[in-house]
């Protein structure tokens, strides 16, 4: 994996192939196959401990962290799996950001926490990486309210913007997919719908995975949906077929309210 | 008694019983500062920062020497020291936190914090004084370089393991090697708790007489050499305030006073230190 091509390779297929993970003996993930496709938003559901948030997690190879998760199959980005032992995971995770679920600003100010990540893959003179902060905070629709401050701390910012802030971190690296897990847990209905429709902005530049508890926010802002029980995929289709004629009764039960 | 009575009554006992435990502690606490600060004052005088300490019955003298010792001997010690701890800190939290190597130093770790700090100054005895045949400063800054580790390493642990695990996750997912997410993140976050904890452990050796005994022994002229034996608050004020000189004695106790506000100094800007800290 090249680190130079990923700016101009624009965002990223994503396939899973005879996908498995375990925690130990745990077998976590079983057997998942679907792909995901360019520029559009693809959200995981499923009821609590079903694996959505493993396998979201498994895109950027977080659990290569802690040494009894592991995994077997091919995760394809582009073609290229990135499984292989070969594949650089600080490169990988340059071309796949993520966003938590709580917001995690770091112990710095506003501009560092942005510059961070661009310093770790790029060098770029101060010219360039303060145009570079500018256009990550207004891609994440911060910069009006973050613009006369820059060198105050991430921290004090309020949880939303905390939130925005993350994600201007995370694209400012300029990835090919974004990654999300449940971003809006912790937020208000008002921050709640910005980043919704910052995701909608984003899916122009970057494939977004989102993973989300909520199922009416998954029906608003996904494209396609994969709905997941007991580590399994149950179904993966378009968002409007999920929700409307899902094919799986299982689906059907989770979506309606019946179970879950 | 209905059930609720009851539960007043009990509730009234254990209250008393607890205000009564912390007035009783507070008392002999407030009764050392207050006899600290009477015989101290007293003590107190410009000629105390400018002369040596006098030969017994001499019309003047001071606590120069002692005062130039203590910090010699507590920053070499702090300078030692403190780096130690706080990487050995950063090794258990990031690395060792569940190998067998981290938990055994972890242990022996413990061990060390609350060894008596007299069994480290034979030690230090010993291991460089019985070897160079001479009591120095060097030896003295050894013996306290060695009770700061134990104490650095606990606090600057502790305060890695409070940094949330989503911080370092998040650092890592932007693509940063691990010793990029240790220094410019966890060790970031930690800053203010790691800084206390050598605030804390200068307060402690600041205060410590039992290992110099055994290697910077003392010095009653004026000395900087790091190869002789050097004096130091402690020390002159065990020697002075067991002598029958009145004068002794009064420098003794003008010593504990500036012993004690130092210390009560680092506390007080440790705790700030920490406070600022959460607030930003």
């Amino acid at each position: 994996m090249e680190n130079t091509d990923k700016v101009i390779s624009g965002p990223a297929q994503i396939a899973f192939r005879n996908f498995n993970f375990y925690y130990g003996n745990f077998h976590a993930l079983k057997n998942v196959n679907f792909e995901m496709e360019k520029h559009k938003v693809t959200a995981f559901i499923g009821p609590s401990g079903c694996g959505k948030s493993t396998l979201l997690r498994t895109i950027n190879r977080m659990y290569d962290l802690y040494p009894h998760q592991r995994a077997e199959g091919e995760i394809l980005l582009n073609g290229e799996n990135l499984l292989d032992p070969k594949v650089d995971v600080t490169s990988l995770r340059a071309r796949v950001g993520m966003v938590f679920q709580k917001p995690t600003p770091f112990p710095m100010s506003i501009y560092d926490n942005i510059a961070f990540g661009v310093g770790l893959h790029e060098k770029l003179n101060r010219t360039e990486m303060d145009e570079r902060v500018e256009w990550a905070l207004r891609k994440a629709a911060l910069w009006g309210e973050v613009k006369d401050k820059l060198s105050q701390s991430g921290m004090s910012l309020s949880g939303g913007q905390q939130q925005r802030l993350c994600i201007a971190r995370g694209i400012a690296v300029k990835p090919e997919v974004v990654l999300l897990d449940e971003p809006t847990s912790a937020l208000d209905p008002i921050s709640t719908a910005r980043i919704e429709e910052l995701i909608d902005e984003l899916k122009e530049d970057f494939t977004i995975v989102i993973v989300t508890h909520n199922m009416q926010q998954a029906a608003r802002i996904s494209d396609y949906t994969a709905y997941m029980y007991l580590g399994e995929l149950i179904e993966f289709g378009n968002t409007d077929q999920i929700f409307m004629k899902p094919k799986q009764k299982a689906t059907e039960e989770y979506i309606t309210g019946r179970f879950g | 008694m209905d059930l609720k009575t009851k539960r007043k009554f009990t509730n009234k006992v254990a209250l008393t019983l607890s205000v009564g435990t912390m007035v009783f502690g507070l008392f002999w606490l407030a009764w050392i500062l207050w006899t600290v600060l009477e015989l101290g004052v007293g003590g107190l005088s410009l000629s105390l920062f400018t002369e040596m300490t006098p030969p017994p019955g001499a019309e003047h003298g001071g606590l120069l020497n002692a005062i130039v010792g203590s910090l010699i001997l507590v920053g070499m010690g702090t300078l030692i020291g403190a780096p130690i701890g706080v990487l050995a800190g950063v090794y258990l939290a990031e690395y060792g936190r569940t190998t067998l190597f981290g938990k055994v130093t972890r242990f022996v770790n413990d061990l060390l914090l609350s060894a008596p700090s007299i069994v480290i100054g034979l030690f230090v005895y010993a291991l460089i004084v019985a070897n160079t045949g001479k009591f120095s400063a060097f030896s003295g800054a050894v013996a306290l370089a060695l009770l700061v580790i134990p104490i650095v390493i606990r606090t600057t642990e502790n305060m890695l393991m409070l940094v949330p695990g989503t911080l370092r996750e998040a650092a890592f997912a932007l693509g940063a090697p691990k010793h990029v997410v240790i220094t410019r993140v966890t060790l970031r976050a930690a800053r203010s708790g790691v800084v206390t904890g050598v605030l804390l452990a200068v307060a402690r050796i600041a205060g410590e007489t039992a290992p110099l005994l055994f290697t910077s022994l003392s010095n009653q002229f004026w000395s900087v050499s790091m190869s002789e034996p050097i004096a130091s608050l402690p020390v002159t004020i065990f020697q002075f305030a067991m002598s029958p000189f009145e004068d002794w004695q009064r420098l003794a106790w003008a010593g504990v006073l500036l012993i004690t506000l130092g210390v009560l100094g680092l506390n007080i800007i440790a705790r700030v230190a920490l406070r600022a800290e959460k607030l930003s």
